[in-house]
């Protein structure tokens, strides 16, 4: 039996940003394999067998948790999960106390999604399990940028030189963060657009290209990425109305038509129909690779979990 | 070396009195060549293609909590269901017996197979599971802190078997 030495250097995932571009490339090249597996009829393989897994949910989330969860089943991995509603985190306890009691039931590896930037790298640093951040705060979703690398890899078979657009609230989004930090490092070109008052200060400095017209922001786009307009995390609307949000900045199939001959529409879901996107083009199953996005995620968590399972180097 | 796999190839075909069901399959990494040439001498003789699939029997493996870093995981191919057919293994080095072990693990996921068959080009002894080859490119007698590398030409450039000191 031969390895390969090719690993992640940590056995954490906390974000894209500490993650070199062979570390990326060698999750992307793992999730091909793991794809291979969930299109098998026997959808399960022993890898992770007797490890346990927490899913650690102290914020809503659907498709990021159901997606944790098929991954670590796929991976034969004993899985419990732990949301923030009926437990005794509505009791008072605290995140670390929370943390240490289910440290106490020997998890090898925490899944965590948290409303509080740094709450994945507080456990990290506290606990003696892997940390993976399914999400904290308006920092990063590195599953999610991985992800959706996959699916534009999938689909142009590279990520370098593509002329890739990120369109909407930019301000409020962890995915926009780990997206731009995956994307620059792997040499895409990045474009981001929205409304000024959804553009947060000194944001080129992460190398991006700054436009506030959909139309300049589309025009000559591989992959066109929309985001979600964030309602519940916003004080007040950022802009008048959504109606009119929808009138600037909603992707329509017309202004779709700037972007590049064979452009590809991303979204992070959920989706706010008529308000970002139309029906017309987020169903367009020539354009839109939303519900691959979907699909890909489980094979990248599968990469992620196995890649950070198992033994583990002496750091 | 290739006359070694052109007479694996034949043996398979006596063993198995013809092509009926049969689907060769080689074991990531070495035993995909071997068992591509050995489909290939099998399609010449006989005259109609066998199929051809290749395993990754990474996920599978005994040692994955105990070995640093996790090995890297690459696609499993197999051309046509496996139900009631005779698959034929392939891989270069019989050693302990547990990447077979895996392999047959990972084989059965796939489906019910009427018959597994094991065919290695190097069978070195040593075996730590009750396993055997069912065709043989070569006995090696070894000793245990001697190591066998098998090169091929569609992966190091060239045909050799080398026995090396540890």
């Amino acid at each position: 039996m031969r390895t390969q030495t090719s690993a992640l250097r940590s056995r954490h995932l906390l974000g894209i940003e500490p993650l070199s571009p062979e570390e990326i490339t060698l999750i992307l090249d793992t999730a091909e394999g793991f794809k291979e597996v969930s299109e098998r009829p026997v959808k399960k393989v022993p890898a992770l067998r007797g490890q346990l897994v927490i899913n650690l949910f102290m914020e809503a989330s659907t498709r990021t948790r159901v997606s944790f969860e098929i991954a670590e089943k796929r991976l034969s991995a004993d899985t419990l999960n732990f949301a923030a509603s009926g437990s005794s985190v509505e009791k008072g306890e605290t995140l670390i106390d929370t943390a240490e009691n289910l440290m106490a039931m020997h998890p090898d590896m925490i899944v965590i999604r948290h409303k509080h930037p740094g709450a994945p790298k507080m456990l990290a640093d506290r606990l003696p399990a892997s940390i993976i951040n399914a999400g904290d705060g308006a920092h990063e979703h590195p599953t999610q940028a991985l992800l959706d690398a996959f699916t534009i890899r999938e689909r142009f078979g590279r990520l370098a030189g593509l002329n890739i657009s990120i369109i909407g609230d930019i301000a409020h989004s962890r995915v926009v963060r780990s997206n731009i930090h995956l994307l620059t490092k792997m040499k895409a070109n990045v474009t981001i657009a929205a409304p000024p008052t959804l553009i947060p200060a000194e944001i080129e400095k992460m190398g991006v290209r700054v436009v506030h017209s959909l139309d300049e922001a589309i025009e000559g786009a591989d992959v066109v990425m929309m985001l979600r307009i964030q309602l519940e995390r916003q004080g007040k609307l950022s802009f008048p109305s959504l109606r009119e949000y929808y009138n600037t900045f909603g992707l329509t199939p017309e202004r779709l038509r700037r972007a590049n001959r064979n452009a590809i529409v991303m979204h992070p879901g959920p989706m706010n129909r008529g308000v970002e996107i139309a029906s017309d083009v987020a169903d367009n199953a020539e354009r839109s690779v939303i519900l691959q996005q979907v699909t890909n995620g489980v094979a990248v968590r599968m990469a992620v979990l196995y890649l950070l399972g198992g033994a583990h180097v002496v750091e | 070396m290739n006359r070694a796999i052109r007479r694996m190839a034949i043996e398979v075909v006596e063993k198995n009195r013809g092509l009926d069901d049969l689907i060769i399959v080689g074991i990531r990494s070495r035993g995909v060549p071997i068992g591509e040439r050995m489909a290939k001498e099998i399609t010449e003789m006989e005259g109609t293609p066998v199929p051809f699939g290749i395993l990754d029997i990474t996920l599978y493996r005994d040692d994955l909590t105990t070995i640093a870093p996790n090995p890297v995981v690459k696609p499993t191919k197999l051309p046509e269901p496996i139900d009631d057919k005779v698959v034929v293994l392939v891989d270069d080095v019989l050693y302990t017996g547990r990447t077979v072990r895996a392999a047959l693990d990972a084989l059965i996921d796939f489906g019910r197979p009427r018959k597994v068959m094991l065919a290695v080009l190097v069978d070195r002894g040593h075996r730590e599971l009750p396993i055997h080859a069912d065709v043989i490119g070569k006995t090696v007698p070894t000793d245990a802190h001697e190591v066998i590398k098998v090169k091929l030409t569609e992966t190091d450039d060239e045909d050799e078997v080398l026995i090396m000191e540890k």
